[in-house]
Formats: C-alpha cells, structure tokens, sequence
C-alpha cells in the first residue's frame, strides 16, 4: 500500500534498465518499495539492475523479460509482471522507449516504424493490462514516461517526439477515463535527460540528470501530482515554445 | 466513495456499506472487510482501498446504568453519546481519548488511554463483556475468557466486528475538574514534575512546544481530578455542549508554516499561568478541548497531516529529549506535542501503551524532510524498546511494526481462531501485513 507520503511497497517496472527507471526505484527502494518487479528487454542488465534495487532496500526483485516491438506479447509480459509481484501492485512505472537515430531511421521503414511499436504501440498495449488490473484491484499508480518532447515535435527528432506525443495525448485521456476507480495515472514529462540512451546526442538548453529527475518523480508520487515537469521550468517554457510560429520554432530548436 | 482518516492521508476508493444488524455482519465476512467508526483513526486503519467498509455507526443503542455502573451500548454509539446519556445520571466515562467523536467500538479496538493511563489503564481495562461477530460466529466474552477476550483490544478490527459492550463508568458528582497548572521553561523541568507528582494525580498531561529554546523544549502541564458537588456548592451535571465553530473548508497549503505554529505556540504559552491551583473547569474544556471546533483537521491543508505517537519505558526517557530536539532542528512546523506517562500494559497483544512516557506529535505532510526524520525516530523508539500508536500510524515499515510489536506473532495465531481466512483487513493491516504475524 501506498502510505500517507505516497511512498509504494509494491512496485512492477516496464523498462526496468532505463537509467531514469533506475534511479527512480533506488529512490522508492530505499523508502518503502520491499517488493519490485523489474522488466525488460536484456535478462543481464535486468540482473544488475535487481541488484542494485537490493541495494538499495528491495528484498524481492523479480525478473521479466519482454521484446518491446512484439505488440502480441505485451499482455503476457504485464501477466507475468502482476504474478511475479505475487499480490496487489501500488506503483506501475512504464519506462520503455529508444531514441533511434533519426538520420537513418526516417529513410527506413522497417526502422521508423519499429521505433513507433517501442515508444507508442507497445506501451499502450501494456497499458490495456495494467489498467485493467489496477481497476479491478481498485487501487493503484501508474507512472508513464512521456517526453517533453511530445509537447512540440522537434524537427530532428520527429520520429521519437511524435511517438512521445501520441503516448502522451493518449495518457492524458487514460487519466481522465480513471476518475473514480481508485487508480490514477501520472504522466512525467523530463527535459533532455542525460542517460545511455541519449549519450553522443547534441544537448539542447535546460538538459538534465537522471538524479533531479528521479527526486521530481517521488516529490511528484508524495504530492499527488498528475503531471510532472522536470525541471519544472519547462512547464511555463514549453507554453511559450508550443505557439512560436514555425519559423521561429525551427531557429530555437535546431540553429 | 473516497475515504481517509483523521489525517487526511492517503485516500482510498472503496465501496461502504451501512450496518444494521450482526445478521448482514456475518454475510458481509464471506468478503474482505474492513470496519470503520467515526474515522478517528489518523492513518488507514478503517480503509480498504479497491475493498468493501463496513459503517458501524448504526449499531447504537444505550442501556439504563446500573448501581455498580455498568452500562451496555452498541458498538457503534460515540462517546459523546455515551456522556449525554449518563453524565446527568452522575456517571463518566473510566478512560476518555483526545476527542468524544470516536465510536466505542473504534475506542476499544484501538484500545484507547487518557490522561489518566498512569492509574487508570486502557478503557480494555473497564469492559467487563463484548460481544462481536467474527467469520466464525458471533462471540461473547468477558475478561475471563483470558486472551481470547484481550487479543480484541488494540487489534485495529482485525479479529472481529464489535457490535456490543459492558463497560463500568466512573462516579461523578459534578461535571468540572480541578486543575492545576505549571509551566515549565524547558523538558526536562516538566518530566521530573512528572516523575516526581503525577501519583497523586487522577489526570496529567502536559502541552509541549518542541520548536522552543533550540529544542529544549517548554511545556504547560495540567494535572486535576473530578471536582465534587458537595465542595463546588453546585451538583451541575450538564453534558458538554455541541461545538459551535467549525472550519468550513480544507486551508490553503502552507497555511500551518513554521511561523504561524510559532505564533499559536507563543500565544498559548504565554496565556497559560506560571502557576495555579484548584481552577474549575468543565470536563469538555479539559478532556477534548479541540471538540470545540468541528472539522479541524482541514487546518491542514490539501495534504494532510501524520500524528506520530510513541512510547518508551522510562529508561528511555532520553528519546523523549532527542524526539524533540530533531524535531526542532528539522523545522518541521508542530503544533504542540502532547506528553504524558504511562502506567502498566494490560494484557492485549496490540495494545499501545507500555509504562514509561509517550509523545504524541501532529506534523504537517509537505517538508521533504520529514519522512526521513520519522524513519530515524522509529529506529531510535525500537531500539529503546518501544512502540509507535497504530492508531495514529499512516507511513510505518512492517519491519518497524514487527520489531515494535514483539507479540504479533501470538497476535496472529489468536486472530486465526475467530477469522481463519482472513477477512478482516484493513489498508493499514495490508501495509504493515499483521496477520501474518
């Protein structure tokens, strides 16, 4: 159960090896999170990242592997995560996403739309079995990772953004469909975030670590927050950005 | 229905339904359920999230006190109602808690204490018959019946529904108390008061401002008994009155900030007296002198707030002095602390209170802090040998509630005999998982 600062026992991860997911379940593991299920694509880095999760309070960490561009299996991989976490789940994180290489993923569909199944398909097929188990539970987060992002597309990173953005806007009506059942559903929106999966990208301003976003996330879980922006500048930025005219938009984001 | 406890904490959707009678208890326990009174509790002990509540406070129904002072009153009747119906026959309640807006059922399954525990005991210690309907039949029992009377007291609802009780009340010829007043400048001044004179007290509490003198401390304490008729030239037996006042809606957050708990804390400090002997007071003003005004938890804000209250033998009474200490180092804002001390333990295996000292404090939700200062303070009372109030808990550790409570064991054991496949439950039975002993 959560407790009164929102803190989870019970904790099942979609993309347990992203370095965000990581530093978030350190976090949550070294409060209350005894129990954390850990999915993902990789069962060596699965492994290391379960025992980081130990050392950081977890006493049970299970492991579920899942490949992110096979739509059909994402039910049993949530099947599984719910039975692995063998009772009521309090906290769900979906972290699945890569950022691909748009260079060379927009000329290749088979590429491009990969990149689509991982970021949008996948995660919302997921998130059909999470809800639906949550609700039955009747209580219950859900914690998605959508992108800054997927407020504005950016031109060079059309393809990983617009994914975002669907997974988003998506979310947004998810969360409001939850009202009632006891569930509810945080979206997190970080900055460029530097991780293994942006490194070698051009930094844009306000780039950020995965410590001050992971402290956002569990200030967001106590407070009840249903977005999170971090840093949270981005929040009033982006309302500036959103409505630049194309042209200036294009000059601000890719000079 | 979204409900919470008294802290406003950690909300859970769930499902409530109203009973009536043992006979749609006993159908109601073929499902988890988890029983709620008044919802006094501060965490999630009357909660179920995704679950089914059962509403207790219809069980009502008070009987005629008997010579000996012995009534019998449904479950679900508050103690406010209680003291209507006896006090102007000449009768009070044995044990009274911080507020009369708790159920007897809710009181008893939280086995509450007063200001009186230190010769008193629990308000377990004045029932002398309950009855309760469990998965396994409806049952009654009486002090007699040893442990399997004792293991309902203090287990949260986690053994039974408690749908009646006997209890013994207390003789009054008057409905004031005599109270003196002390203020001390400091801890340590008002504990060795404490040690030294609360014997030949009926009630003795004392008002602590943790904030104070770099987390020194400074205190009112207020010890008296019942005022008779006969030396009062009055035998006035008139039930408290209703609160007139009450707070409208939830505050603001921040409303309750380091500089305005301050202020409150000041003001409150400096209208007590240095020193006053024999003041006549109404048992409403000095037994639940925040009954006067409805609703103020809201003064909390959107966020709620934690009570956290523990106990350590008086060995131990330095982690009295370093509770408050942190506490003033850490700037959470806390409204006055509540010190007592406490008398035997009765028999219950859940019960709270252990001879030594308890600390109540009411903390804000929102310093980023404070989850942490509460973590290193539950280390500091288990290692001191004691306990925090699951009555009051909403963010405790099941490793924690295990060490605190070395009996859950035997707890668990008992609770199986009347609820085999554990439908009895609760948010804060699920969190601290204490049926599996």
């Amino acid at each position: 159960m959560d407790n009164a600062f929102g803190q989870p026992q019970t904790v099942v991860v979609l993309g347990g090896t992203s370095d965000l997911a990581r530093a978030v379940v350190r976090r949550l593991a070294s409060a209350r999170a005894d129990t954390v299920v850990l999915a993902g694509r990789d069962p060596e880095a699965l492994a290391r990242a379960a025992e980081e999760a130990r050392d950081f309070g977890a006493t049970a960490t299970p492991l579920v592997t899942f490949d992110a561009t096979d739509v059909a299996d994402a039910g049993r991989a949530v099947a599984d995560c719910f039975a692995a976490a063998g009772g009521e789940v309090d906290l769900v994180i979906v972290a699945v996403g890569r950022l691909g290489h748009q260079g060379a993923d927009e000329d290749d569909p088979v590429a491009a739309g990969e990149g689509a199944l991982v970021n949008f398909a996948w995660p919302v097929a997921a998130l059909a079995g999470v809800r639906a188990r949550l609700v039955a539970q009747g209580h219950g987060r859900i914690l998605v990772m959508s992108s800054v992002a997927a407020i504005r597309v950016r031109p060079s990173a059309y393809l990983y953004g617009g994914a975002k953005a669907g997974l988003d806007r998506l979310c947004g009506g998810l969360a409001d469909s939850l009202a009632g059942t006891g569930v509810s559903l945080v979206l997190l929106r970080p900055g460029f975030v530097r991780t293994k999966m942006t490194a070698g990208e051009p930094e844009p301003p306000l780039t950020t670590g995965v410590e001050p976003v992971a402290e956002a996330v569990v200030r967001g879980l106590a407070t009840g927050q249903s977005v999170i922006w971090s840093p949270p500048i981005l929040r009033p930025a982006m309302l500036v950005l959103r409505h630049l005219p194309a042209g200036l938009w294009r000059r601000v984001m890719d000079r | 229905m979204r409900l919470t406890g008294w802290g406003r904490t950690a909300p859970a959707t769930s499902e409530v339904v109203r009973v009536s009678s043992e006979a749609q208890l006993a159908e109601l326990l073929s499902a988890p359920l988890a029983p709620r009174g008044l919802g006094r509790s501060y965490g999630d002990a009357a909660q179920l999230a995704g679950g089914r509540v059962g509403d207790l406070t219809g069980l009502g129904g008070i009987s005629e006190v008997d010579a000996d002072g012995l009534v019998t009153a449904g479950a679900g009747v508050s103690l406010d109602a209680l003291v209507r119906a006896t006090l102007p026959a000449g009768w009070f309640l044995p044990v009274t808690p911080g507020t009369r807006q708790v159920t007897l059922g809710g009181a008893l399954a939280a086995d509450v204490h007063g200001k009186n525990h230190h010769r008193d005991g629990t308000l377990g210690a004045h029932v002398t018959r309950l009855r309760l309907v469990s998965p396994t039949g409806v049952h009654e029992l009486t002090p007699a019946d040893g442990e399997r009377f004792w293991v309902h007291l203090g287990a949260m609802g986690l053994t039974g529904v408690l749908t009646e009780v006997t209890l013994r009340l207390l003789r009054v010829t008057s409905d004031r108390v005599l109270v003196d007043t002390e203020r001390f400048s400091d801890l340590d001044g008002v504990m060795a008061a404490m040690v030294e004179g609360d014997h030949r007290y009926r009630y003795s509490v004392a008002w602590v401002d943790c904030a104070a003198r770099g987390g020194r401390g400074r205190a009112v304490l207020t010890r008296g008994d019942h005022a008779e008729g006969a030396d009062l030239g009055s035998a006035s037996l008139e039930p408290p009155r209703p609160a007139l006042l009450a707070v409208p809606v939830t505050a603001p957050p921040g409303l309750l900030s380091g500089a305005t708990v301050a202020a409150f804390n000041e003001l409150w400090f400096r209208r007590a007296p240095r020193h006053r002997v024999g003041e006549v007071q109404r048992l409403g003003t000095f037994f639940h002198p925040l009954d006067g005004l409805r609703d103020w938890n809201r003064l909390y804000g959107p966020r709620g707030f934690v009570q956290y209250q523990f106990a350590v033998p008086d060995a131990a009474a330095e982690t009295v002095r370093v509770a408050v200490a942190r506490l003033a180092v850490s700037r959470v804002p806390s409204f006055l602390a509540v010190l007592k001390r406490f008398g035997p333990a009765d028999p219950a295996p859940l019960s709270f209170p252990q001879p030594g000292w308890t600390l109540a404090l009411d903390l804000p939700v929102g310093p980023p802090g404070l989850p942490a200062l509460l973590d290193g303070l539950d280390g500091l009372v288990t290692e001191a040998g004691g306990r925090v109030y699951l009555a009051k808990d909403a963010r405790l550790a099941p490793a924690s509630a295990r060490a605190m409570y070395p009996r859950l064991g035997e707890f668990a054991r008992l609770a199986a005999d009347f609820d085999p496949a554990h439908r009895l439950t609760s948010d804060l039975d699920r969190r601290l998982r204490l049926r599996e002993g």
